[in-house]
């Protein structure tokens, strides 16, 4: 965090004291994380819940774990799309399956996880690449009720137009439709999609490395957090990754301005794939 | 006064509007111009490279955790929301606002927060009410706020939505926007 410094603004110090204190009293480390996009999630979190001032919030959750959930769930949630950039996707099937497909056994993290439209992306493609029954995905989030919604497997239905456009754009090779069940205003996907899903909590700034991985997707993740802690995931990520082994970040994320920048060769120019050379 | 950062949103209309604002500013402006334009989730990232060829400054599409350095024009990414976070940008894939991401507002009010009275904020054609709020919240700052002239613009929506309700400085048709600019940051030196 900053050193402290005269002409703050209320908000600033209040915003400031809220993440040490949840910090010292729960261990959630929201201190690294940016403040740009913090600041505006705090100021639409206390709207909503009707709370006066962020004081008042801090008050509230230092003495009331549901609180603190509430506000860590607001915090973390993310939102995407299946098959979102679908030029990673193709890029995907197209550049690092044949690298995959010389293993017999293949472990990929997914950091990270929003409500699960990535991993059962990836889970679509690796069926399709006829691939999965030797696939294990390890999906990860720090938050626990976004886990649950994500096991889930449920979206809105008209979602669905949207994420079928992306399949055919990633290069799907059979029908979208295929893959889910529609029931009222709902799309529920089937269940064999998740038969090599592991879901568990994991805290990136906090957790440690937990296995070895030929692929590590972390897409629109770090982009919540500020520098050093993006630093510090890199760390992680880069531990957690054999050599070779492929690394994906969203759109518009780069390693360039990160530590291990030369760590990593791309795998083509445009789709964020890394492949570990160090 | 010295001004550490303008903030530029629009909607429809805003290619050809951006052709003349950032047609008309000097190679050496001693600012960072950053660009919210709305686009569509899917657009390629073609945008900066064909505003590049109507400017004189280096024009590239914002990454996130990009320093942000004067003399230099970034364009939002589609599909993303565009925040300053201090010296640098941070994208965000929260929801839309307002059906838009990027979200004008969001750009605005983050750069008022990271800038305070050091922002200009430049609205300009558009069919919708987005920049209204973001350009209220740079006003409360202390920073200054443009507004296209709704009478020559594409959209008069958003400028006029910004008229309405924000106490703005100026009211400039397009052609006058970059002089005003350079008018604003004269006597200040480019910052490495």
């Amino acid at each position: 965090m900053q050193a402290a410094r005269h002409g703050q603004s209320v908000e600033e110090i209040e915003l400031q004291l809220l993440l040490e204190a949840i910090y010292r009293h729960y261990g959630f480390d929201f201190r690294n994380y940016a403040l740009s996009s913090l600041r505006r999630r705090v100021r639409d979190f206390i709207r909503l819940q009707h709370v006066e001032s962020i004081s008042v919030l801090q008050d509230r959750i230092l003495r009331d774990r549901t609180w603190l959930d509430r506000f860590v769930h607001a915090l973390s949630v993310n939102v995407s799309s299946m098959f979102r950039d679908p030029d990673f996707y193709r890029t995907f099937r197209k550049e690092v399956v044949p690298f995959l497909k010389t293993y017999p056994f293949i472990r990929f993290w997914l950091a990270g996880i929003s409500m699960g439209e990535e991993v059962y992306s990836l889970a679509i493609l690796l069926q399709e690449e006829g691939i999965y029954d030797r696939c294990r995905i390890y999906a990860t989030d720090i938050n626990d009720s976004v886990l649950k919604t994500a096991k889930e497997g449920i979206y809105p239905i008209e979602s669905m137009q949207m994420y079928t456009n992306n399949y055919i754009k990633a290069g799907g090779i059979r029908t979208f439709s295929d893959y889910y069940t529609a029931a009222y205003d709902r799309a529920l996907l089937k269940a064999s999609l998740q038969n090599n899903v592991v879901f568990a909590q994991h805290n990136l700034a906090s957790d440690s490395s937990f296995n070895e991985f030929h692929v590590i997707l972390c897409r629109n993740v770090m982009i919540y957090f500020n520098k050093d802690l993006q630093a510090h995931v890199h760390d992680l990520l880069h531990q957690s990754l054999m050599m070779f082994g492929i690394l994906g970040l969203g759109a518009r994320e780069t390693i360039r301005f990160s530590p291990h920048e030369h760590d990593y060769e791309e795998v083509d120019g445009a789709s964020k794939l890394y492949r570990r050379i160090m | 006064m010295s001004f550490q950062f303008v903030a530029i949103g629009t909607s429809l209309g805003g290619f050809r509007a951006l052709q003349i604002v950032l047609g008309g500013l000097p190679r050496d402006l001693p600012l960072p111009v950053a660009v919210v334009q709305h686009r569509s989730p899917d657009d390629s990232d073609a945008l900066a490279s064909l505003l590049a060829s109507y400017t004189q400054m280096p024009v590239t599409e914002i990454e996130d955790k990009e320093p942000i350095q004067s003399g230099h024009i970034y364009i939002c990414p589609s599909n993303y929301h565009v925040l300053v976070d201090g010296a640098h940008f941070a994208l965000s894939t929260d929801a839309p606002v307002l059906h838009a991401r990027p979200s004008i507002d969001m750009f605005f009010e983050s750069a008022a927060d990271s800038f305070a009275d050091r922002v200009i904020g430049i609205l300009l054609t558009g069919m919708s009410k987005d920049g209204t709020a973001g350009l209220k919240r740079i006003k409360q700052r202390g920073g200054y706020a443009v507004v296209q002239d709704p009478a020559g613009a594409e959209g008069r929506m958003m400028p006029e939505a910004a008229i309405g309700s924000v106490a703005v400085d100026r009211i400039l048709a397009l052609g006058d926007i970059a002089p005003l600019l350079v008018e604003l940051c004269a006597g200040q030196r480019t910052e490495v």
